[in-house]
């Protein structure tokens, strides 16, 4: 039963996603509240959901791969929340609407949610270490969002070719100053989620998904100092995010260990 | 009752007409309450700009009423006769009135500035009681009208001209120009406009090098910036955001080498290069460096023309809107009309201007 709210938050998503589309279909977008109240009723849903499974658990709902993905979905729009207003009604919605529904849809019709056995008993650190590094991949995942708007409206000034979407996309360089802060957020979530890890001890240190935190934790180490720091222009920071993202979503889903032993 | 109007514009009449009949300001609303007082007329307004000339009345009679407007005009300003004066009937009014607001009439295709002078002229006339019931229905859902036809159609969609296309693109680039530090190279009428117009967006800094360094001091004060010696330019450089190139210069006053390594001091800072000159002073090349957008005054016209077939093809939404609200407006005086006398508007049949019978 708790996968009702999931799937009304996921039609809400599908809703702003449709809208936008057809929006843009008729060639006249306007940055509508529709949107962001189609998104927020998305994130109650998601939060309703995330709420009644961690009842039910008695810890944090990231004990499978199905709860792992809606607790992303669920950081990624809670960034989108807060990221400010002039992005809010923007198309940033439009391009987080469908990733998000994506991620959610998957979720319910391909990911089997069944029961996992944690290998940890509850404890503060686990919770605290699993909840803070998922909302961190949630700032990665909508740094990747604003590179890949980045990339589009960046190309379209290059080309001199500019589409209708040109006139709804926020300004280059407020994309690549959000993208560098995701980043660098991201990154020092992701630093406290993995401290917290460590204190667990061995159970921890020894498992191949930490291995692949701390890589995934280094590259965006590298990212947010050459993006933070302004080292390297905002184009490549953009490609940099979009593609450490699409890794870090395709080696997480490659890890085996997550499918046989539960997520965290 | 009816609804009329009786005036010139740009499409009919030659600015040394116009600027005969153009109301200041500061008079429209007193003008407009002197003529809602003569014989025959119970409402007026007048819309006076320097594209058109235009007297909105309600009068009892037709004849009697247009009547009334040209002794008005001729006592006051001049004789309102020939071809450049066109007169409307209520239906034709009401439909003028709704294609003026929406910029369908103006010399700009779309552009938004006559609304606000509409609501200006309303706003004079109705504050000296020159205004009631039926004109003062009419604007207000002209001005909905307006604001309809913006918000579901692509009408006031992008630049279309060279200073306000670079201005659109600027804007796109660094979001608020108020951090932005712009530099002209060459003193020319084009530069100049399009440097005005990034000023008026709130740039927060001009410099201007010219070749004569009297003729770039001459437009740094003008555009309250600082002007520099031209061989001194590229030591100013470094920190700017948005440049204008129009030299005279035979040669490509910037290359990619150039700008290169400066480039690389200021990774995260994009550049914005505006190629007014013909001979271009930048080379082309420059554009495929990281963070620097360059576009010459073919690619600016190209997107002005762009934006304005993009708002030629809107122009039959915008009719089809009009001519729903004019219906609806129709409806309205016709019940109007039951009630109190007023004479009803005829289904729509199109908004074409009649020739004032002289």
């Amino acid at each position: 039963m708790d996968h009702l709210p999931l799937a009304i938050s996921t039609f809400c998503f599908l809703v702003g996603f449709a809208y936008t589309m057809h929006a843009l279909g008729a060639r006249v977008y306007r940055a509508s509240r529709l949107n962001l109240v189609a998104i927020l009723c998305g994130f109650v849903g998601q939060s309703v959901f995330l709420y009644l499974r961690g009842q039910a658990l008695g810890r944090c709902p990231l004990t499978n791969r199905f709860e792992l993905l809606i607790f992303l979905s669920w950081a990624l729009v809670l960034f989108y929340l807060l990221i400010g207003p002039a992005y809010r009604l923007s198309l940033l919605g439009a391009f987080t609407s469908p990733l998000v529904f994506l991620f959610q849809t998957s979720a319910l019709l391909l990911v089997a949610d069944v029961p996992s056995r944690p290998r940890l008993a509850a404890n503060g650190w686990l919770e605290l270490h699993a909840a803070i590094s998922v909302v961190a991949y949630g700032a990665f995942a909508l740094g990747c969002v604003a590179g890949v708007m980045y990339l589009v409206q960046e190309r379209q000034l290059k080309s001199h070719h500019i589409h209708s979407i040109f006139y709804h996309l926020p300004p280059i360089r407020d994309l690549a100053v959000a993208n560098a802060r995701l980043i660098i957020v991201g990154f020092a979530l992701l630093t406290v989620g993995l401290g917290a890890g460590f204190k667990l001890g061995s159970m921890f240190t020894h498992s191949p998904l930490t291995a692949w935190s701390v890589v995934v934790w280094l590259v965006y180490g590298g990212l947010a100092a050459l993006g933070g720091l302004r080292r390297i222009s905002p184009r490549r920071v953009a490609w940099l995010s979009v593609a450490a993202f699409i890794g870090v979503l395709l080696t997480l889903g490659g890890l085996r260990f997550v499918t046989q032993t539960g997520a965290l | 009752m009816e609804i009329l109007c009786l005036g010139l514009s740009h499409q009919t009449a030659p600015v040394e007409l116009r600027e005969k009949f153009a109301i200041p300001d500061g008079e429209v609303g007193a003008a407009a309450a002197a003529l809602s007082k003569a014989a025959g007329v119970s409402e007026a307004v007048i819309v006076s700009t320097c594209n058109r000339v235009e007297f909105y009345v309600a009068a009892e009679q037709a004849a009697a009423g247009l009547a009334a407007v040209r002794e008005f005009v001729a006592a006051r300003l001049a004789p309102a006769e020939g071809a450049a004066f066109f007169q409307h009937a209520t239906e034709p009014t009401v439909r003028h009135l709704f294609r003026v607001v929406s910029g369908l009439e103006s010399m700009v295709l779309g552009e938004t500035e006559i609304l606000g002078q509409v609501k200006k002229a309303y706003a004079a006339a109705s504050e000296g009681g020159a205004t009631a019931k039926h004109l003062n229905k009419l604007f207000q859902r002209a001005f909905n009208v307006a604001k309809d036809v913006r918000t579901n159609t692509n009408i006031t969609r992008g630049a279309v001209s060279v200073g306000s296309a670079a201005v659109d693109l600027a804007e796109k680039i660094f979001g608020k120009l108020a951090h932005c530090k712009v530099m002209i190279l060459g003193a020319g009428e084009t530069s100049e406009l399009t440097a005005g117009a990034l000023q008026a967006r709130g740039v927060k800094s001009i410099f201007v090098a010219n070749r004569s360094y009297d003729r770039a001091a001459a437009l740094a004060v003008k555009m309250n910036g600082t002007a520099i010696h031209f061989d001194e330019w590229q030591r100013s450089f470094h920190d700017v955001d948005i440049l204008i190139g129009s030299t005279a210069a035979p040669h490509h006053v910037l290359t990619a080498a150039q700008l290169e390594p400066i480039m690389h001091t200021r990774p995260a800072r994009p550049l914005f290069c505006i190629d007014l000159a013909v001979p271009r002073d930048i080379e082309p090349a420059v554009n495929d460096l990281d963070g620097v957008y360059l576009y010459d005054i073919d690619s600016l016209q190209a997107m002005a023309d762009r934006s304005m077939n993009v708002r030629r093809q809107e122009l039959t939404i915008c009719e089809q809107m009009i001519e729903r609200h004019a219906t609806e407006f129709g409806g309205w005086l016709a019940s109007a009309w039951q009630q109190g006398g007023v004479k009803p508007v005829p289904p729509a049949s199109g908004a074409a201007a009649q020739p004032a019978k002289t």
